[in-house]
């Protein structure tokens, strides 16, 4: 009895929540009103919309006791949720990412003289944040909720505050995506938002932070595991990043425009020292914190050394912060903070690779189940390429390699070899996982079709960074190539010209690698509608008895 | 179970940590003794670099390195190594007039190889990387010249530049009759139906006959009483075949009514004496000149 009584107790924060939606949405209705900027009311009417949605569905859950709390139990639902934004998200960047390499192969394609919108500058944007925040950052947030709360032995810390987090970031999605399309952005790779966008992804991420640190706070589990580290490591980190990176004073309170405290080399010093790190502690810490639970975990082997995943665990945190001025080899920036960077990156290179080792190594003892087993041969070809492109790295982080690599196609397949085959391969596998775990299936609809899946994507990588490697090269070689009487040999135009096979090529890969997340979206959806093995009334499964 | 005491993997016989969180286990393996090695070896590549380059940042100044190498220092060696290098050559363009230039095989050659280098990443925006040019921008491979396609006025043109604001500069002005409201729609209307016969092509007799008036005193100044244009004042031939902004209604109609002047920047400001003498003669070899 006392069990149901705990059980149809109303989730703490419902009200509170309903109450900051109602004040929010009336706060932007009148900013919207008062505003003259028609970019600032834009978004302004999108955090009313919002407001209005969420206003509606807090009152029907406060009043109608649906929000029930169950403290016996893990929270499941927003990882669910979670699951199902981690895929529509990665379609949607994906398609994105396939429409712009199009563009670049055609460049006439959906170009619109007197509407911006769909023009390659704006579409590009949206496709790296629709991949990176919107993809990945739902990838990173929902397992971090799932595997925080198996590894603690605790329910998600913080009541309705999830949920907050999770529809939050999917607002501050659609608004950083809309307002790339209408043509705001403060021109900060990976971080275009203007002010507005990043206040509200402050408050997000805080929130996220606190539900997250809450969680391991109430633990009954006396160690914290080291995906848990990691995690943490790339929440705090990125609100670090974030609200440095974002200084800036905007041209009014009720105009979206807004001006940035840095300016000159220093501006540019703190976008890269952001934009490394973002790839650093977003999609490397993050993603080694999916790695270090679900591949040992789906292998059912312990990890390999825990003394590894210490050491390399400080070294990477420790050396990755340094080694952003690597991006401005060459540049105004001066050449002692380029050798830090370059010098930081190259020992850099056994940190990331212990994660790759620890990974790899986890499968001793099971390494039939590549054979058997299609999700953990995705997850073992992610650790593949993750080790690869953290090798490429440091090598084009040397100054001499840097001057033929930089500003070249080269750059962008070793960033795709890191985020098609690590970042995305892994999130696969571990949403592969989370399915049958989650809606409690026996297993997946088909391991054929995650076959499919692979070889598709598999393939699909390796034209695209193929492709990137011979078009960035023979740019490179192109650029600085002089005739004999000391004038450059080729004018950029033509360079742009000879790559065009190549940027074809690229475009089929990525056609490819987007048609294995299509594959993959059908096949979760139909092990969804398999019946399920056991009640699931409940919701989500229950906490283990206390040892 | 989470006080699980440490105990020995079966597979691998190597002790586990004695810690579990749902059901992962870790080995107490020690570090792989590569990976350390390796790890020490950039570590001490890091600090021999550091010794060897710029590096660590003081209070006023940094670590200068013991090779003393400094990529300003290097930058400005180049750009010096570069211009012995060009000067060479260039110094027999210095001297010799376009005509003779052109008229000496080895220095053609030497000037078109320059002139191809230089319009490629210069020109080639606005006129297209084989000089073709596009809509207001004129195209440099046949026998129109708004300001004439001699040796000379081309090396003029890309001197001062068209418009650009430079003192001697090719100036004139096409006005915006409708706009300024100089001229009426249907003054313009008729207008366009008088330049379209110009270029021998049908057109609305009766608006034809009302307009010519009107561009004996409006255009013909600049454009002649024939149409035919004048190459000092850059006042396109009307008569021929070759349309700057488009040679459809639509298209002479909003010339009419705008008045579109574009602008060509000055490259002497950009060039030396010899790159400008190339480029002429580059794009006069590859003109229907």
């Amino acid at each position: 009895m006392s069990q149901l009584a705990k059980t149809s107790a109303p989730t703490p924060g419902g009200s509170a929540l309903l109450a900051s939606t109602v004040i929010g949405g009336l706060l932007f209705f009148f900013a919207a009103l008062f505003s003259d900027d028609p970019l600032f009311r834009f978004q302004a009417l999108i955090f009313v919309a919002a407001a209005v949605i969420a206003g509606f569905a807090l009152t029907a859950g406060v009043s109608g006791k649906l929000f029930r709390d169950e403290p016996d139990r893990y929270m499941d639902g927003v990882v669910k949720a979670g699951v199902i934004a981690t895929m529509f998200w990665g379609a949607v960047g994906m398609l994105v990412g396939v429409v712009i390499a199009a563009q670049l192969s055609w460049p006439d394609l959906l170009y619109f003289p007197e509407i911006g919108w769909l023009n390659f500058g704006r579409l590009r944007p949206l496709h790296t944040s629709g991949v990176i925040f919107a993809f990945g950052g739902n990838a990173l947030i929902c397992t971090s909720f799932y595997v925080v709360q198996r590894t603690c032995r605790a329910r998600l810390f913080g009541g309705m505050l999830s949920w907050f987090v999770f529809w939050g970031y999917q607002l501050f999605i659609v608004l950083a995506a809309t307002g790339y399309l209408a043509g705001i952005t403060q021109s900060k790779e990976y971080a275009e938002p203007e002010w507005l966008v990043d206040l509200w992804l402050t408050i997000v991420w805080v929130a996220y932070l606190l539900v997250f640190l809450g969680t391991i706070w109430k633990r009954k589990e006396p160690h914290i595991y080291v995906a848990n580290w990691f995690y943490l490591a790339f929440i705090v980190t990125i609100a670090l990043l974030h609200v440095v990176n974002n200084l800036a004073l905007p041209v009014s309170p009720l105009h979206h425009r807004s001006y940035s405290l840095f300016s000159g080399v220093q501006d540019a010093l703190t976008q890269w020292w952001y934009g490394h790190n973002a790839v650093g502690f977003f999609l490397t810490a993050g993603f080694l914190a999916m790695m270090y639970y679900f591949v040992p975990k789906r292998v059912e082997r312990p990890v390999y050394s825990y003394r590894l995943s210490i050491v390399h665990f400080w070294a990477l945190i420790f050396i990755y912060i340094w080694a952003g001025p690597h991006h401005l080899h060459y540049t105004a920036l001066p050449q002692w903070a380029q050798t830090l960077g370059m010098t930081f990156s190259i020992m850099l290179w056994m940190p990331s690779w212990g994660g790759m080792i620890n990974g790899l190594m986890t499968l001793s003892g099971a390494w039939d189940k590549l054979r058997t087993d299609p999700v953990v041969r995705m997850m073992v070809v992610s650790i593949a390429f993750y080790g690869m492109s953290t090798f490429e790295g440091p090598v084009m982080s040397i100054r001499a390699v840097n001057a033929l690599s930089h500003y070249t196609d080269w750059t962008i397949g070793h960033v795709h070899s890191g985020a098609l085959g690590w970042v995305g391969f892994i999130s696969f596998g571990a949403m592969y996982c989370l399915v049958p775990w989650l809606w409690k299936k026996n297993g997946l609809y088909s391991n054929r079709l995650v076959e499919w899946h692979f070889w598709i994507a598999t393939t699909g990588i390796l034209l695209y960074i193929c492709a990137m490697w011979v078009s960035g090269i023979m740019e490179g070689l192109m650029w600085r190539e002089y005739t004999p009487e000391g004038f450059l040999a080729w004018s950029f135009i033509e360079t742009v010209s000879a790559k065009h096979i190549e940027n074809v090529i690229r475009m089929l890969g990525g056609l490819m690698y987007l048609s294995g997340i299509l594959i993959m979206i059908f096949n979760l959806w139909r092990t969804v509608k398999l019946p399920s093995v056991e009640r699931t009334d409940a919701l989500s499964a229950p906490l283990p008895a206390a040892a | 179970m989470s006080e699980s005491q440490r105990e020995k993997d079966a597979v691998s016989g190597v002790d586990t940590t004695g810690h579990e969180w749902d059901g992962i286990r870790e080995l107490d393996n020690p570090l792989p003794r590569w990976w350390l090695w390796v790890f020490w070896a950039t570590v001490l590549f890091s600090v021999g670099y550091w010794v060897a380059m710029p590096a660590w940042p003081g209070v006023k100044s940094y670590t200068q390195g013991m090779l003393g190498q400094s990529d300003r220092r290097a930058v400005a060696t180049a750009l010096a190594d570069l211009k012995t290098q060009r000067g060479a050559s260039a110094a027999r363009l210095t001297n010799a007039s376009l005509e003779q230039i052109e008229s000496d095989p080895a220095l053609q050659a030497y000037a078109l190889s320059v002139g191809q280098s230089v319009f490629g990443d210069n020109c080639a925006t606005c006129h297209g990387p084989g000089g073709a040019g596009a809509k207001g921008y004129p195209n440099l491979r046949d026998d129109v010249w708004l300001w004439g396609g001699s040796l000379q006025d081309i090396q003029t043109t890309l001197k001062h530049g068209i418009r650009s604001g430079d003192p001697d500069a090719r100036m004139s002005q096409m006005p915006a009759f409708g706009r300024d409201g100089m001229l009426d729609a249907r003054q313009v209307s008729d207008l366009t139906e008088f330049v379209v016969a110009l270029s021998g092509r049908q057109a609305d007799r009766a608006a034809v006959g009302r307009a010519a008036q009107t561009f004996v005193d409006q255009c013909s100044s600049c454009h002649g009483v024939d149409g035919k244009g004048q190459q000092a004042l850059g006042a396109p031939n009307l008569t021929d075949g070759d349309w700057l902004y488009g040679s459809d209604r639509a298209a002479i109609s909003a010339q009419i009514h705008y008045g579109r002047n574009g602008v060509m920047p000055a490259w002497g400001q950009r060039f030396d004496e010899e790159t400008i003498k190339a480029l002429a003669v580059y794009i006069h070899a590859n003109s229907g000149q």
